[in-house]
């Protein structure tokens, strides 16, 4: 035992001389996490957008004051009819153009129709759908509330619809168990893998092989810190998501504790698998950063849904941990289930963790044959 | 390697990064059974953005389905339904959405309200033995939506890939290449040699510049071939912008690379500035949904610049005028980074 | 004279690579053996299985009395080890080295500071006691490393090449302290490259192709050789192998 806290005094020296190491394993959470929370949006809102009103009438006024009241556009610019549109959005200033043809109310008085043109510059095609979504939306609901209020409608069809989960459709809600996700990845696999290659590299590991210590309490000494260092980050996350964005726990704290335990297992033992395969610091920083990063980001749902992906990313994606995890934080925590709905989830990343302990032990003993 | 990352990259990121909205799976509690709710679901189910994966006569058993991820949507047709809209002249759909996705959710929403509106008309009319049914009073949304009729999603990343490509390249190679010197102990005997340091850098720096620029045209000419990419503007200005993109950020590695005493640490530096920048630069969201101090501080990120620069020349065909901004901007910060680094570099090495 | 170590048909196969093929050799109390051969002879390999760190294919091996097979465990509290690279952690301050290293043999803290400054007094590093293994220069490391390899009192200190990259003023001095471990009684047992230094080995034994082609002291050597130095011994056995 007291063998055991020297070498966790050791590992924790190397951690804390080190303020690059500090940077990424105390600094980047935080930093990524207000960063999503409070910057990085997919939620619309203020976005400019130009006016061409070529009739000015009060229908046209009283739609335009709708638009703008919604809190999604705030007027970037009033374009006159010999203005060039395609010029406004090659400067990239509006995302959208709002156009009334002349004798607008006129029209809509006589033929009982009238059509209202909505430019959007799609070369951001998500933010032209909604934009253009949510306009004709606000349009429908002035023609309804304002023009159609004395006149009964035949047969029609009310839809009310429920958002689970989260009725304010805030983006957090996706962001935090992905941020979750990476950062574990990132200091239990990459921080591991990286410092025990590290002992490789400098020679350090053979002295301490051919000491007293056992193999297995040489790979404990490297992974406790980390495992503690993903427990605190993993707290933090969650601290920072409850109380400053507001993002709830609605199942049990203790059973999210022990997923993200589990998970910070896997995690660990892909970082041990990582460096009996890697030869130095670089490369384990490399298969870290390529093979653990970008997949953790792009293929596990964190930031784009997996449905909507062709169907080989899809079938790739299964064999991302953080995917799995993702689903269990956002079971527990946003939608209160228990272990019953989240056991398969456990149950693949107790397998992975499983088979990443097996092939270390294996290459390890490749290595000391 | 050097044709290989790219290529990945542009195939893995690209395909994977998109909003497109694409098999939802519908929970159907039809608890009405009348032909008129039949037909409301055949509708939903032949669109190609729904699948009626699942029914039951239950509402609890639909967000049990939620509860498993199975299905996206409840859609809940109540008792008498049918009845109701003939004799009362209205009738209520609940449909339960699991949010958790907001985006995805008001999207699917809004699909599939759209859908219910269509059949709304569509039964009026036939009930009504008219051609069409239109209300007393209606104006038309008509969507154009310009650059992008068929509001392919590949086209805005591409463009936006290629940034985070042109930059890593760019940063990574060069902050490691000047610490693996430092780290050998090389720079100390360049700095006995007559060559001057700024020749030093250019020879160091140059083939970075090269590189980066060539992976650049290799990956433009990925997205033509494989996503059809539509080059509208001059690809004069793609590159110019890019000589003077990379300038910038080579200083920047470089700046790295005098802070830092091995590969490693120039590695984890660079990270977490990538990291920022990456997700400040307005690749996956818009900058415009930002908040706007967010918004002014990016006018100091190098690649918020270039993703704005590529996708409005690119996709926009924008020119030199409506782009003077930008280069102006990044000249500055351009600038900014070299002198940093230069200055760095004197006192360190 | 106590044997601490005992080969006896020692084999070491990577699939169908033979890289020590039978070897025998004892070593004394006390010694200072020589280990010598080309870079690719085998002498690493042997000498890893002598510390534990790898498994031999068949073949008797003894270290300190203890058999390689079933007691490695109380081999590793009876020797040193040095690798090549310095096997001390450069973001650690002297103290700090020191204190882990001890922590990893059990060496009561009370027992370690007496031992701590008595090191440090005899290498004149008193001062620098809390300075960053990393700022020191590499003969100084060199030395440390050697007696933190020592500090627990070992049987047998193995020496991987301890002596690369430095200048011969440095590499002789480092060679004092390795006299000095010896009269202490501890047996050291090197590796090396270098021909001068199987001078100072009281036995070396010459590794070629995985076997060992000769074992005695440098003087008989010679002789046997009829060689001038170790150099010319070791390629005139180097010839007569081709």
């Amino acid at each position: 035992m007291k063998q055991f806290i020297g070498f966790l005094r050791k590992e924790f020296l190397h951690i804390f001389r080190d303020p690059r190491t500090m940077l990424i394993i105390f600094l980047l959470p935080i930093v990524q996490l207000l960063l999503f929370g409070k910057v990085i949006n997919t939620d619309i809102q203020n976005s400019k957008i130009a006016i061409l009103d070529q009739s000015h009438d009060n229908t046209t006024r009283e739609i335009t004051s709708k638009l703008m009241s919604s809190g999604y556009f705030v007027l970037g610019e009033e374009l006159m009819p010999s203005d060039d549109v395609e010029d406004v959005f090659r400067k990239g200033k509006v995302k959208m153009v709002v156009t009334f043809g002349t004798n607008f109310e006129q029209t809509l008085e006589r033929d009982g129709k009238v059509d209202v043109q909505l430019l959007a510059d799609a070369s951001d095609p998500n933010t032209a759908r909604i934009l253009t979504n949510y306009a004709s939306g606000i349009i429908n609901d002035y023609v309804k509330k304002e023009k159609l209020k004395n006149i009964e409608l035949p047969n029609q069809i009310n839809t009310e619809v429920r958002m689970l989960y989260n009725e304010g459709l805030k983006s957090v809600y996706m962001f935090v168990p992905g941020i979750m996700a990476m950062i574990l990845m990132l200091i239990s696999a990459m921080m591991t893998s990286i410092s025990i290659s590290k002992e490789k590299e400098l020679g350090t590991m053979e002295v301490l092989l051919a000491s007293p210590l056992k193999p297995i309490q040489i790979v404990l000494g490297k992974v406790t810190p980390y495992l503690l260092l993903s427990f605190v980050n993993a707290l933090t996350i969650i601290i920072i998501g409850v109380f400053i964005f507001g993002v709830p726990i609605k199942g049990s704290f203790f059973l999210l504790m022990a997923e993200s335990f589990l998970f910070i297992l896997m995690a660990l033992s892909l970082g041990i698998l990582i460096s009996t395969v890697a030869p130095n610091q670089m490369v384990a920083m490399f298969i870290s950063v390529l093979a653990l990063m970008l997949p953790t980001i792009l293929l596990s749902g964190f930031m784009f849904p997996i449905e909507n992906m062709p169907l080989p990313l899809r079938i790739i994606s299964h064999a991302m941990p953080p995917r799995w995890f993702i689903v269990i934080i956002k079971n527990i925590m946003l939608k209160g289930t228990g272990i019953m709905y989240v056991w398969k989830e456990t149950l693949i990343l107790m397998f992975m963790a499983f088979v990443f302990i097996a092939l270390s032990i294996k290459n390890f003993k490749i290595r000391l044959e | 390697m050097i044709i290989m990352i790219p290529l990945l990259q542009m195939l893995v990121l690209v395909f994977a990064a998109t909003y497109d909205l694409k098999n939802v799976n519908i929970y159907l509690v039809d608890k009405d059974m009348s032909s008129t709710s039949r037909e409301l679901a055949s509708k939903l189910d032949a669109s190609p953005f729904f699948t009626i994966n699942n029914t039951s006569f239950n509402p609890d058993d639909g967000e049990k389905a939620i509860l498993d991820n199975k299905d996206h949507m409840v859609l809940v047709i109540p008792q008498g339904f049918e009845r109701n809209l003939i004799r009362d002249d209205k009738a209520s759909l609940q449909l339960l959405v699991n949010a958790i996705d907001g985006q995805a959710a008001q999207l699917g929403y809004s699909y599939a309200a759209s859908v219910i509106r269509d059949f709304n008309k569509n039964i009026i009319a036939e009930w009504k033995g008219l051609p069409e049914f239109n209300p007393p009073y209606q104006i038309n949304a008509v969507s154009r939506f310009w650059y992008n009729s068929e509001l392919e999603y590949k086209w805005y990343m591409a463009p936006g890939v290629l940034c985070i490509l042109v930059t890593l390249i760019g940063l990574f190679l060069s902050g490691m290449s000047l610490v693996k010197e430092k780290e050998q102990g090389t720079i100390e005997q360049l700095n006995v040699t007559p060559i001057r340091k700024i020749q030093f850098l250019a020879g160091k720096l140059i083939p970075f510049v090269v590189i980066a620029l060539f992976d650049l045209s290799f990956g433009l000419l990925i997205a033509k071939l494989v996503f059809h990419l539509p080059v509208v503007g001059s690809l004069w200005l793609v590159f110019g912008f890019g000589m003077l993109y990379l300038l910038g950020i080579l200083g920047l590695g470089l700046f790295v690379s005098t802070l830092a005493d091995t590969q490693q640490q120039v590695m984890f530096v660079t990270y977490f500035f990538m990291m920022i920048f990456i997700l400040m630069g307005g690749v996956f969201t818009p900058v415009d949904s930002m908040p706007h101090w967010a918004q002014i501080v990016d006018e100091g990120n190098p690649i918020y610049h270039f993703i704005r620069v590529m996708r409005m020349v690119v996709l926009k065909g924008s020119n030199f005028g409506d782009l003077i901004h930008e280069f102006i901007a990044m000249s500055i910060i351009g600038i900014t980074f070299l002198s940093l680094a230069v200055l760095r570099y004197r006192k360190t090495a | 004279m106590e044997k601490v170590i005992e080969v006896h048909n020692l084999v070491k196969k990577f699939g169908s690579f033979v890289a020590n093929d039978h070897l025998n050799f004892d070593v004394f109390q006390g010694e200072i053996f020589g280990f010598l051969g080309a870079n690719g002879a085998g002498k690493t390999t042997a000498m890893k299985i002598l510390c534990g760190l790898s498994s031999p294919t068949s073949g008797q091996v003894k270290v300190a009395g203890f058999d390689i097979y079933k007691e490695t465990e109380k081999i590793k509290r009876n020797i040193g080890y040095m690798s090549q690279k310095f096997s001390l952690y450069e973001d650690m301050t002297i103290a700090e080295n020191i204190r882990f290293f001890s922590g990893i043999y059990g060496i009561s803290p009370k027992n370690r500071k007496e031992k701590q400054d008595k090191l440090l007094k005899d290498l004149d590093l008193e001062s620098a006691k809390d300075s960053l293994i990393g700022s020191l220069p590499l003969g100084w490391k060199q030395k440390l490393a050697f007696s933190v390899a020592i500090f627990h009192d070992p049987k047998i200190v193995f020496l991987d090449e301890p002596t690369g990259g430095v200048d011969p003023i440095t590499r002789r001095k480092f060679w004092d302290l390795i006299y000095e471990a010896s009269d202490r009684g501890i047996t050291i047992f090197v590796t090396t490259h270098y021909m001068d230094e199987a001078e100072y080995c009281n036995r070396v034994s010459i590794m070629n192709e995985g076997r060992i082609e000769a074992l005695d002291t440098p003087d008989n050597l010679k002789k046997q050789f009829g060689a001038k130095n170790m150099d010319e011994v070791f390629l005139k056995i180097a010839r007569n192998v081709e």
